[in-house]
């Protein structure tokens, strides 16, 4: 049986946070580790905490690689949170992992400096770089809330929508045709956070 | 750039949260959903909640306030108290928490830190450190444990960089000294450990006016700092506090 919006478990981390701003927002959802069903969602989230090569050694083991590009393939919105919107580049430097390659670039560790820790882990204000539906009726410079060691380096500017200063300017939020990320968690950034999920279950790109 | 959290801290007993002084002298204040609730509307950053009773029947009673928790507030909190095993973590993970504290238990078993990163990440994994000073330690500061009724040998320095190697991804940092005093954090000790971490470290015991807040970003090099009785007892809102350190140049979630 499908489900008009699919939530992927992979195994990474607890996905008990997206689920319950899920119901908060009073949509109807499954949680689903089947292929089958996540290639045939009207709607998919890609979310995910952890480490990036147990991510992908998980996805490709399970054919969970497979089933989110062809989901991707057919034009219905997708999006990624945290380690879901750094595993659609090409290659993480977390353990110099291979990843899924929706978009090119890759994704980077932050060098810790005096005063300023690594993990980034906390609230910081994301920066519109261009307009894009999923920050409808949110403020430019609206705080989101993070917790990373690692970050997205997109090889093309025109991706970027939201971008985030930690030392390095990075994107914190990416999107092309029916493909959106956000490498911060908005299940986990208060009101900001439950607009754009809203206006995710929204989105008809 | 990174705002400075302020997280409220909530000490739960019977599914009641209770403020205690130095630790003892607890009385029951309210209902810890409703506080979160209310908390989360006035802007706290995050929230943790310490099972102070811990013991096995109770458990349930506050497995089941974290679950209620976890409903009706969308910021990130930890959880805390008597944790001694995965299972444990994992426990209050399933139930909506995004971290999970450590204490006494990583005292006595340091690889509960390396296990439970391993298994969750270090972002799950929060190191409870309660210090006190005492000249004889090489840091300057003594790790109790048990709520602070019991010594350890360890001293703060070493014990927070021993966590932070073995996969910690944060320390809150209660000054024993200092804390349910409200006469302001206990400074040098924050400095000494926040400095000496490449983790963020959350300062803790002692905050009765706003600009204790501002002194432990500004001179104590906190990344966070946790409040209790200031708010608990109505003397300030999380908002109130907000305002103070913004008009003087402390970056905040201020919407």
């Amino acid at each position: 049986m499908s489900a008009d919006l699919v939530v992927v478990d992979y195994s990474a981390g607890n996905l008990r946070s997206v689920e319950t701003a899920l119901q908060h927002l009073e949509v109807r959802y499954r949680v689903s580790s089947s292929p089958e069903e996540v290639a045939a969602a009207q709607r998919l989230i890609v979310p995910g905490v952890g480490e990036a090569r147990a991510a992908m050694e998980q996805l490709s083991a399970t054919g969970l690689d497979r089933a989110i590009d062809e989901f991707r393939r057919a034009g219905r919105p997708l999006l990624g949170i945290c380690l879901g919107c750094q595993i659609i580049f090409d290659r993480s430097a977390e353990r110099s992992t291979r990843c899924l390659g929706f978009l090119a670039g890759t994704v980077e560790r932050f060098t810790p400096e005096p005063g300023r820790k690594v993990p980034h882990m906390g609230w910081n204000r994301v920066f519109r770089r261009r307009p894009h539906p999923l920050f409808d009726g949110i403020a430019d410079g609206a705080f989101f809330y993070f917790v990373h060691s690692y970050y997205p380096q997109p090889a093309k500017a025109e991706v970027v929508i939201g971008e985030c200063e930690y030392g390095p300017r990075f994107a914190a939020a990416v999107a092309r045709d029916n493909l959106a990320a956000c490498q911060f968690h908005p299940e986990k950034s208060a009101e900001n956070g439950l607009r754009l999920l809203a206006n995710f279950l929204g989105w008809k790109p | 750039m990174l705002a400075k959290r302020i997280i409220v801290c909530l000490d739960v007993r019977d599914g009641q949260t209770t403020k205690g002084v130095r630790f003892r002298d607890n009385r029951d204040i309210g209902d810890p959903v409703e506080m979160a609730r209310s908390y989360y509307q006035q802007g706290v950053d995050e929230l943790v909640f310490y099972d102070i009773t811990a013991s096995a029947e109770r458990r349930r009673i506050f497995i089941d306030v974290v679950e209620r928790v976890a409903r009706v507030i969308f910021v990130p909190f930890a959880v805390g108290g008597g944790i001694s095993s995965v299972g444990q973590m994992r426990e209050v993970l399933l139930a909506g928490a995004e971290k999970v504290s450590v204490n006494s238990q990583a005292v006595r078993n340091p690889r509960l830190i390396a296990d439970g990163a391993e298994r969750f990440g270090s972002q799950c994994v929060v190191l409870g450190l309660d210090a006190a000073r005492d000249p004889q330690m090489p840091s300057g500061y003594r790790v109790f444990i048990d709520g602070g009724r019991l010594a350890t040998e360890l001293d703060a320095l070493s014990w927070a960089k021993e966590a932070q190697r073995l996969g910690a991804g944060e320390i809150v940092l209660n000054s024993i000294d200092a804390d349910g005093s409200l006469d302001g954090y206990e400074l040098t000790l924050t400095r000494l450990i926040s400095e000496n971490m490449s983790i963020p470290v959350v300062a803790s015991g002692g905050a009765g006016h706003p600009r204790h807040l501002q002194e432990v970003f500004e001179q104590g090099r906190a990344d966070a700092a946790l409040v209790a009785s200031m708010v608990h007892f109505g003397t300030y809102s999380v908002g109130q506090i907000k305002s103070y350190l913004r008009d003087r140049g402390i970056p905040v979630r201020l919407e």
